[in-house]
């Protein structure tokens, strides 16, 4: 059984006109006009709402400082929607935990929204892109090593029952950890991480941790699960189909041109996401040094360009890219309900299968009318067929 | 290079010339152009110059995340090498790790010389007095570096080893002294303990850290006297070796025990 879930990044698109080389970390929030941001959350929150009724899950992120997502808290839309739906299940991908100080608090949220919910939370962790760091004056050079030590203080904290306990961490240090309220589910909700790479899916598998996978495409998706799959094996943990996640970018429409148009205003999320300042894009220590030695000699943007290929091996630029070349890189899936279909399912078979599909719904300037539309189409007319999978 | 072992840990280090002794803490970056101004020294000193902890080749133990875990390490050093009258030379970060050791003991130095140091702290909160070298563009970041920034290595003609030493001494740096920026809050409140002579070197063009600044930073040492050098920006050993080894080797002769 596939899983979908819709996701949104809460762009807040009517700055993008007045950015060119950073749509992140330094732009002035005089761009931003707090009226019009009121009108887009409400109506990004009644398309999450509205997927209560079409059976699509909900997924939320967070990014800091930035026009391209105005979802600064995560668990912010997750609150509002743990009490306005009552059957969906609610993903935030997530709690960026490296870059927060307090991972207690991190707990406690979850486990609130947990209860709230009654038990329909999965609670993602992630390392955070590049240029999260400015903002959240995190240090680079150790960021993976806090990542895993406040995992591990979280899910402690979420499932000790029996009064504090203390901890003297390297990064974290409490002297009496006791959260209130405990999760609704147990032994704690599932969790989530996104990976990028082989090596990711890797640390992901050793732990049982669920992975969603994020712009990866045709190229380099297969290996990613390859990976997980066989350290799942090697550790004796599930590598089972719902344990790993694939996002696309989705427009449906009645004919092929109304899908091509919806999944060409999504597009824009992809054309807008990577614009930023080359020295907030390779903070040092953030990758090992042989793989920041070649930003060094100045290649970063070519490496991150050519990562991405359509299944013919031509190399896309995010920044550029059309609907055709993102179908071809298997980062969108577009047209009417049958081309969605056949392209998710020959996705599907050549990465080897998943059990979630994060459907970004909803991204750059597609209208909400357009929104409904494509999520109401994706519910009735793909939906249904999506348990001939798996 | 050398390698030299303290306690659990090695440090690579380069070890030139013969005479009284000379410590040499290196900056930030660039150490590879440090050449012609080590091997200068290397005539009327016995310089070392170690690798910081996670630096080039020398390894870090996991624990050691302090600037003052270094200068504890370098004090170790002293110990290992039985080393009495070093002159300690310390430069951009390397001065900050020069002052962290400097506080805790002076017993084997016979002076201490800072260039276009960082680690301390003298304005308020809302003033930056040292460039935050990872918000700039690449470009602006040589420029406020190098007096004269076409003389400015050229990485992109590097080979892969030598650029991947460069990104091990970023990480390094940034694992040191991300937060609080380059800086201990309270070491300025501790300069006093610092009782041997030092000399304040300053590249005059330096906008990484304003001459000002060093100029504040001779008040607060007990017996230092200012040199800035010109045509130099943050790192004048490297811009101008000749006038800093000079201004190095004066100050030796006038401090002579």
């Amino acid at each position: 059984m596939m899983h979908t879930w819709h996701f949104s990044e809460m762009a807040y698109h009517p700055a993008w006109a007045h950015l060119n080389e950073s749509y992140r970390v330094i732009i002035p929030s005089r761009l931003y006009d707090p009226k019009i941001g009121a009108d887009l959350y409400h109506r990004y929150l009644d398309e999450w709402a509205l997927c209560d009724e079409l059976g699509i899950n909900i997924m939320t992120n967070e990014h800091h400082a930035t026009a391209t997502c105005a979802d600064s808290v995560c668990t912010i839309p997750m609150a509002i929607l743990a009490r306005e739906t009552k059957k969906v299940r609610l993903l935030a991908l997530g709690m960026p935990i490296a870059n927060r100080e307090n991972p207690i608090r991190v707990a406690e949220e979850y486990s609130m929204l947990d209860v709230i919910s009654r038990g329909r939370i999965e609670m993602g962790f992630v390392k955070g892109v590049p240029f999260e760091i400015s903002p959240a004056n995190s240090n680079p050079a150790d960021l993976m090593e806090r990542f895993w030590e406040a995992h591990d203080l979280i899910l402690k904290a979420m499932t000790s029952q029996d009064g504090p306990f203390s901890w003297e961490g390297t990064h974290f240090h409490y002297r009496s950890v006791n959260i209130w309220p405990r999760p609704y589910q147990q032994p704690h909700p599932p969790v989530w991480m996104p990976v990028g790479s082989a090596g990711s899916a890797v640390e992901a598998a050793s732990r049982g941790i669920t992975i969603g996978t994020l712009n990866t495409g045709w190229a380099c998706t297969p290996g990613i699960f390859e990976a997980y799959r066989k350290t799942a094996a090697e550790t004796g943990h599930s590598g089972a189909l719902d344990k790993l996640a694939y996002m696309a970018l989705i427009g449906v429409g009645r004919t092929r041109e109304e899908g091509w148009r919806r999944a060409d205003q999504i597009l824009d999320y992809s054309r807008t996401s990577g614009v930023v300042s080359p020295q907030f894009a390779n903070p040092p220590g953030y990758v090992p040094p042989a793989m920041a030695a070649t930003a060094i000699k100045g290649s970063a943007t070519t490496a991150r360009a050519t990562r991405l290929q359509t299944r013919d091996g031509k190399p896309i630029n995010p920044r550029t890219v059309g609907v055709e070349d993102a179908i071809g890189a298997g980062l969108v899936f577009a047209g009417t309900p049958d081309d969605v279909w056949d392209q998710l399912k020959s996705f599907y078979d050549h990465v080897g299968g998943f059990g979630h599909l994060l459907m970004m719904g909803q991204g750059g300037h597609i209208s909400h009318e357009d929104t409904v539309d494509n999520l109401t189409l994706f519910s009735k007319e793909v939906l249904p067929r999506l348990s001939e999978l798996g | 290079m050398e390698r030299i072992a303290i306690g659990e840990t090695t440090v690579e280090a380069l070890v030139a010339g013969s005479g009284p002794p000379l410590l040499f803490l290196h900056g930030l970056d660039y150490f590879a152009q440090h050449r012609a101004f080590l091997d200068r020294l290397a005539g009327q000193f016995r310089v070392i110059a170690p690798r910081h902890p996670g630096f080039g080749a020398s390894p870090r133990p996991r624990w050691m995340r302090g600037v003052g875990d270094i200068a504890y390490l370098y004090l170790d050093l002293l110990d290992r090498l039985a080393l009495d009258d070093v002159l300690l030379v310390g430069a951009s970060f390397g001065g900050w790790v020069a002052m962290e050791l400097g506080v805790r003991s002076n017993a084997q130095l016979s002076g201490l010389i800072l260039i276009d140091s960082l680690g301390v702290k003298f304005g308020g909160r809302d003033e930056a007095e040292i460039a935050d070298i990872y918000a700039l563009p690449a470009e602006e970041v040589v420029c406020r570096t190098f007096a004269d920034p076409a003389k400015a290595p050229d990485y992109d003609s590097l080979d892969d080893a030598a650029v991947e030493e460069v990104a091990r001494d970023r990480e390094a740096a940034v694992l040191y002294g991300w937060r609080p920026y380059m800086h201990n809050p309270s070491l300025s409140r501790w300069l006093h303990r610092i009782k041997v002579p030092a000399l304040v070197v300053w590249g005059e063009a330096d906008r990484i850290v304003a001459p000002a600044y060093g100029a504040h930073l001779t008040q607060r040492l007990q017996r230092a006297t200012f040199a800035p050098i010109a045509n130099a920006g943050h790192y004048p050993q490297v811009e101008q070796p000749e006038a800093v080894a000079t201004a190095i080797e004066s100050f030796a002769r006038e401090n002579a025990r």
